[in-house]
């Protein structure tokens, strides 16, 4: 389904400097993969923020709601119970539980949607690049389905121009 | 590492840096004066308006306790951050280690506040010939020999231990030494056990044994958490007026977001320690502890639930976006918000147990707390002007520099 160019540095000021020079080349990388966080990386891509805690917001919010409502429906309407006699609608004692619903809502939040955006999870089919990217390796790829021969060519010349220890094609 | 250079570091940050060392202005020396001037008249009002001694020394307490805790903190930054061997706050170190210079004065005010009959007006215990089967099993903690021990030991290991401290940053920056950098974190390894276990008793001395027949486990904790977001807050407002009077200027946003999620996490630190305390009294139901939030709830609701508001929602809700807590004019109104806060979280913990329902917010409470913040800012900012403000020779120092945070 898709086709990737690959091209691997051994060195992540080298990626940094061929980041650069790629896209001053007008070409976008489509991911880079390290084997740890690279500092001033995001900056290099022209990434924006994550909005994975606008996510988190949102399922706190629902799951603090939902904490609280349902215990004060279930402690005042469908099964009220008398703890030595405090009141039914007791909120100091729903704190506990809300406060753990909107820690799970918003952790399930964040998890499903990184999954769904990243198309990972259960079922999902790994695309391996390279095995070294958890060793040594900084590997950039560029998508090229939906480019013509000479694109990739050209590409592929930007790449050796812009340092690149090793250039693989991935069908 | 060429890579560094895509960080959002101005090139005006080094030129600048030479010229770092702080200069106490006169101005800032008369309003600090000024203040005090405040603080004494409204004691003397306080005295001649017949306010009650229980009344002068209760406050005399709260901004005491209030201001060292603060204090304490300032240098438990300092402390936390060596052992951690972390890199960022190395440049806002000094402002830490000036606040400590704040322990040897509320030392003194204490010592007079107890050595000149506020023991008898504030401490119930302390009237032997009065005391009930409840406080006779207490006798053995509770007597005003001990309690004197206990407040010199605190002293004597707080104000060695800041100085020490302090004379090592000192050297560390004038030499480089990894000497200097390894005796730091032994001297901080010392007073963090020393502090986590004084900060706890010296809240049940000073503020816990207030309402003597009273006990929470988690108090110690609660009070704790409380000077560490009022002292962070009060670090912050430190941060930005000596932005404002232009220095610091090596101090970027990376920085300030960083102590922003400091204020944001040890405030819901704080409610999370309040509210175990205080659910697990009112799920118990135990008449002899309920008597405590009975009396604040009855005759203190307001201030009650305007210090859960002041302290968790404000800075809950307005310093959750990344953005708010990189922004000094988001950043400075939350903070002086949260040192109200905790004054007002320090007033409910004193008031109720010493003046009782007559208690209030007057011209004394007032006066007294401008003369402290006067009392104060005079000794930190003479602090921070004895030493530069940059420590340039701290081995983490460029670290701190090109310090890069993104969430």
């Amino acid at each position: 389904m898709n086709k990737f160019i690959t091209a691997y540095y051994n060195d992540e000021e080298d990626l940094l400097k061929g980041i650069k020079m790629m896209k001053s080349n007008g070409v976008e990388p489509l991911d880079v993969l390290t084997p740890f966080p690279v500092h001033g990386l995001d900056k290099a891509l022209g990434l924006k923020r994550s909005r994975l805690t606008r996510v988190a917001f949102v399922g706190g919010v629902v799951g603090g709601l939902v904490g609280f409502f349902f215990q004060a429906w279930v402690f005042t309407k469908a099964y009220p119970l008398n703890f030595g006699g405090k009141p039914f609608f007791a909120v100091p004692s729903f704190m506990p539980v809300t406060f753990e619903m909107t820690v799970l809502f918003a952790a399930f939040a964040m998890v499903i949607a990184f999954f769904v955006h990243n198309k990972l999870g259960p079922g999902a089919k790994p695309v391996i690049h390279d095995e070294r990217v958890t060793d040594d390796r900084f590997l950039l790829v560029f998508d090229i389905w939906e480019k013509d021969e000479k694109e990739v060519s050209n590409i592929q010349m930007a790449l050796t121009n812009a340092g690149a220890q090793g250039i693989q094609l991935k069908a | 590492m060429q890579g560094h250079k895509v960080f959002n570091l101005k090139p005006s940050n080094y030129s600048a840096m030479d010229n770092q060392s702080f200069t106490l202005s006169k101005k800032l020396v008369t309003i600090s004066m000024v203040m005090v001037a405040i603080g004494i008249v409204s004691l003397a009002y306080g005295y001649f308006a017949g306010l009650g001694p229980g009344r002068i020394a209760a406050n005399i307490l709260l901004n005491s306790f209030y201001f060292l805790g603060i204090a304490l903190v300032g240098l438990f930054f300092v402390a936390v951050h060596a052992i951690a061997e972390s890199g960022w706050q190395v440049s806002v170190q000094r402002i830490g280690e000036a606040m400590s210079s704040f322990i040897p004065v509320a030392g003194i005010l204490l010592l007079l506040l107890f050595g000149l009959g506020g023991m008898s007006a504030l401490y119930e215990w302390t009237h032997e010939e009065h005391l009930d089967a409840i406080l006779l099993k207490k006798v053995a903690y509770l007597n005003v020999p001990f309690f004197m021990i206990r407040f010199v030991i605190y002293f004597a290991g707080w104000i060695l231990l800041a100085h020490l401290i302090k004379k090592t940053s000192r050297k560390l920056d004038q030499h480089g030494d990894m000497f200097y950098f390894n005796r730091l974190r032994m001297l901080s390894a010392i007073f963090i056990v020393f502090y986590a276990i004084t900060s706890v008793t010296s809240s049940w001395d000073w503020l816990m044994s207030i309402d003597a027949h009273w006990f929470s486990t988690l108090y110690g904790w609660y009070v704790f958490s409380s000077m560490l977001a009022s002292g962070i807050a009060v670090l912050i407002i430190i941060l930005i007026a000596l932005k404002n009077m232009g220095y610091m200027t090596h101090v970027n946003p990376e920085h300030v977001h960083d102590l922003g999620k400091y204020l944001f996490g040890f405030s819901i630190f704080w409610a999370y320690l309040w509210f175990s305390q205080y659910m697990l009294i009112w799920y118990a139901n135990i008449p002899e502890e309920t008597i405590y939030f009975y009396t604040r709830l009855k005759y203190f609701d307001n201030i009650f639930f305007l210090n859960l508001i002041l302290n968790l929602v404000v800075p809950l809700f307005i310093l959750m976006t990344r953005n708010s807590k990189r922004m000094f004019s988001v950043l400075l109104p939350v903070s002086i918000i949260v040192f109200i806060g905790h004054w007002i979280d320090m007033y409910q913990i004193i008031m109720p147990g010493v003046v009782g329902k007559e208690a209030g917010i007057g011209l004394l409470e007032i006066g007294l707390t401008i003369g402290f913040i006067g009392l104060f800012s005079l000794v930190i900012f003479y602090s921070l002007s004895k030493a530069p403000l940059v420590p340039k020779n701290h081995p983490f120092y460029k670290e701190s520099i090109k310090y890069h945070t993104n969430y």
